[in-house]
């Protein structure tokens, strides 16, 4: 057989996957899996340009009070939280662990709270009238683009609060490396990431001047 | 620590039991074949779909058999789109890449399994879920939607009340769209990290077969188009659903009724479409180009002509299809300028898909060729890619495209290019790998005869299509007696319908090869095309993990034949200087 098979060409034992790029197939595929998602809170929101521009009676309804200072307030939530997350990171990759789930709790912390403000937020609007479909102040596809922007993005901060709820128990225990805490990292500084485009371009731009 | 991880991912052990081993499996290459049986599946219905909107093209008032009796043009419509939906979603986007990528890419790079097992038994398990609910669409209430596989709006958006089918069944079909983007999301992050990540010691780039090459490509389109239109299948959803109107502008006035919609925009849906469904044509051609190319260097017994600019042109056909979404929207009231933009680009990808051409040629040329099965699909798909590509250049022109779009000419295009030659593709993957994947030969006579009706066949359909066009016949009319103008061209459709009863019918001659060659074709042994790549190194089919536990050293690029100091006329990959 003139097939040069392993045994004859100087073949080494399996070593597992081996990293060109010294970066782990994990921490790469939350990579992809970012720059994925970063493409689909794009295309909502160009969407949402889309029809913003296309549409005449766009309204601006949020006040500076509640709305504004409250969306504030719960950006400042959402920076601190990735704050906390690269404490975090540090203390996992120095081996503290006690410190570390320390600071996955408070980063946890931080996510519950801006999903409390939040829903909170979706609550009044909601009893203001506004629906995807319809609101009271004009184009009817304000609720849509916000609900669609926002409810996603909650999505992934309710996904975020999970991971990392199972990563400081994990990592207590001793069940995941310190990679994967920087790992879970990443996911949460996306997250975040996401939120200061909607924050201007969807809180900011819809504030009532007059 | 996270290497301990990593490596322990890929050290799974041989699983035992049914379920663990064929259903719910990490096994890459049980999940390739697993695809590729989905993928299958959704042809042969696809096929059956195609064969029923023939029957009634060339006998408009036909009784035909399982109870369609004489088609109605909702019903013809409704196969249209189920048929344009199962061939691009379910098989040309599933078998080239979920299927032989699945299998081949970790065995000719070297690697055990694939970065993520789970991920990779997960998008299986999730595109069967999304084909299942596409399925399902022909059951419910209304049936099948109406709205074709590009599902515009305000059709696909506004609900029963435009049609049959735009009920649940619409509803139904974009839920499985959205289910399908998170097994291709899925898959094409797995495959982007194996390949960057779990390649043997001394596969370089460089030295990667053009297969892996296309895989990889694939994927990174796959991973940035199926994002998009994630958010706009989400968007429809919400349209069909919550009563938004992203898709949907105001003062609409359907079957004598107002809709309530206002202030949103169809256009914005065929932005988001394309800009996914342009690459998307890609996503099913590339991995054809590049079992094409391995084959073609295989049974020419030559190196590839010009592997670089092969791989130049893979990377930059997948760089510019991001860019030409535009030239499926020259007459939606676009704007010239940028209609010369998104021409100029598209103009472009003439330039790689041309070096890629003559480097087949090239490849061919002055070369000792064995003309095997595999080896006629692969210069079948050059015929076809050629023949397809070179109307592309005629529906990329605006002022050419006022005239052609929407006729039977764009359907002859596509179908060359998108539709048969990944087909062509699939088929030469099948001949040349069957024998590693089964551990047996397929049937050469059978596959010879399978090929000549298959390769004449097809242009006998699609080519009339393209005069179709030209004589100004519109695509998507379910009957051509009702319109005077187009009576005289009525002996083509019937042509093009006998020629597509012949060529579907040479199909079951695939099928039986498939099933006999299982059972009784002759025994493979290790490397029986006398191949150079890493899986005509192990055992066909290869063990659990591959390798049986070792890792392959490369030594060498993937395309060394012809040698005249060799003892073979080839050298492996493996075979140190």
């Amino acid at each position: 057989m003139a097939a040069a098979g392993i045994d004859q060409a100087g073949a080494s034992m399996w070593g597992g996957g081996a990293s060109p790029y010294a970066i782990s197939s994990k921490k790469l595929g939350m990579w992809l899996f970012i720059v994925s998602d970063a493409l689909t809170f794009g295309t909502l929101l160009i969407a949402y340009s889309y029809v913003r521009v296309a549409s005449e009676d766009w309204p601006t309804p949020f006040h500076f009070w509640p709305s504004i200072i409250v969306a504030s307030i719960m950006t400042f939530c959402l920076l601190s939280s990735s704050i906390t997350m690269v404490m975090a990171v540090a203390a996992a990759k120095e081996g503290k662990v006690s410190s570390a789930v320390r600071w996955i709790w408070f980063t946890i912390l931080a996510g519950v709270l801006f999903l409390i403000l939040h829903a909170n937020e979706w609550r009044q609007l909601i009893h203001e009238g506004m629906r995807p479909f319809e609101n009271p102040w004009g184009a009817p596809l304000f609720g849509g683009t916000f609900f669609a922007l926002t409810g996603l993005h909650m999505l992934h901060v309710t996904i975020g609060v999970i991971v990392l709820g199972i990563m400081a128990a994990g990592f207590k225990k001793g069940r995941y490396p310190a990679d994967y805490v920087e790992i879970s990292g990443l996911y949460w500084h996306f997250v975040d990431l996401v939120w200061m485009f909607i924050f201007p371009l969807v809180y900011l731009l819809s504030v009532d001047m007059g | 620590m996270a290497e301990a991880a990593a490596s322990a991912a890929v050290h799974h052990e041989a699983p035992q039991g049914f379920i663990r081993k064929y259903i719910f499996s990490y096994d890459h290459k049980i999940i390739g074949i697993q695809y590729y049986l989905l993928a299958l599946v959704a042809v042969f219905v696809g096929m059956g779909l195609s064969l029923f909107m023939r029957l009634r093209l060339a006998w408009p008032n036909a009784e035909l058999p399982f109870g369609v009796g004489v088609m109605t043009p909702e019903t013809y419509l409704a196969l249209m789109t189920m048929h344009g939906t199962l061939m691009v979603f379910f098989v040309l986007t599933t078998a080239p890449q979920g299927g032989f990528g699945n299998y081949f890419l970790p065995i000719q790079i070297g690697a055990a399994d694939m970065a993520f097992p789970f991920l990779n038994m997960l998008s299986f398990w999730v595109t069967f879920l999304a084909l299942l609910v596409m399925l399902a669409a022909f059951f419910v209430t209304g049936g099948a939607p109406i709205s074709g596989w590009t599902a515009y709006p305000p059709l696909s958006a506004v609900g029963e009340v435009a049609g049959p089918g735009l009920g649940t069944g619409q509803t139904l079909w974009i839920v499985s769209l959205a289910i399908f983007c998170g097994g291709a999301l899925m898959s094409a992050l797995n495959f982007i990290a194996t390949t960057l990540d779990m390649r043997a010691k001394g596969m370089s780039l460089m030295r990667m077969p053009l297969t892996v090459w296309t895989w990889f490509v694939t994927a990174i389109l796959g991973l940035l188009a199926f994002a998009v239109l994630l958010a706009g299948g989400v968007l429809l959803i919400l349209d069909r659903t919550a009563g938004t109107s992203f898709f949907i502008p105001g003062g609409l006035v359907i079957s004598e009724q107002i809709l309530s919609h206002k202030g949103g925009s169809p256009l914005l849906w065929q932005h988001l479409f394309w800009f996914f469904g342009h690459p998307e044509v890609y996503i099913a051609i590339l991995p054809g180009m590049g079992v094409t190319s391995q084959i073609l260097s295989t049974f020419a017994r030559k190196p590839i002509f010009g592997y670089r600019a092969m791989v130049y042109a893979i990377l930059g056909i997948g760089f510019l299809g991001f860019f030409v979404w535009g030239h499926h929207m020259f007459i939606s009231g676009m704007s010239p300028y940028s209609a010369i933009a998104f021409s100029v680009l598209t103009m472009a990808i003439g330039v790689p898909s041309a070096i890629k051409t003559f480097n087949w040629l090239g490849t061919l040329w002055g070369g000792s060729i064995r003309f095997t099965t595999p080896m006629l699909y692969a210069i079948g798909f050059v015929s076809l890619f050629v023949t397809g590509g070179l109307t592309g250049i005629f529906l990329g022109q605006p002022a050419l495209d006022l005239y052609f779009h929407d006729t039977y000419f764009v359907v002859g295009h596509f179908h060359m290019i998108m539709g048969v030659a990944a087909i062509f593709g699939i088929f030469a993957a099948t001949y040349y790998w069957f024998p590693k994947m089964f551990g047996r030969m397929m049937n050469d006579t059978m596959g010879k005869v399978h090929f000549c009706f298959t390769f004449i066949g097809v242009y006998a359909i699609f080519m009339p299509m393209h005069f179709l066009g030209m004589a100004g016949h519109p695509r998507r009319y379910p009957d051509t007696t009702s319109v005077d103008f187009l009576a005289a061209l009525d002996p083509v459709h019937l042509f093009i319908t006998i020629a597509a009863i012949i060529t579907i019918s040479a199909q079951f001659l695939f099928l039986i090869n498939l099933l006999w060659s299982y059972f009784r074709g002759a025994k493979a042994d290790i490397n029986p095309w006398h191949s150079t790549t890493l899986e005509w190194t192990v055992s066909s089919p290869p063990p659990h993990d591959n390798f049986g536990g070792k890792e392959p050293i490369v030594y060498r690029g993937a395309y060394e034949y012809g040698k005249p100091d060799a003892p073979e006329d080839y050298v492996m990959q493996t075979a140190p200087d």
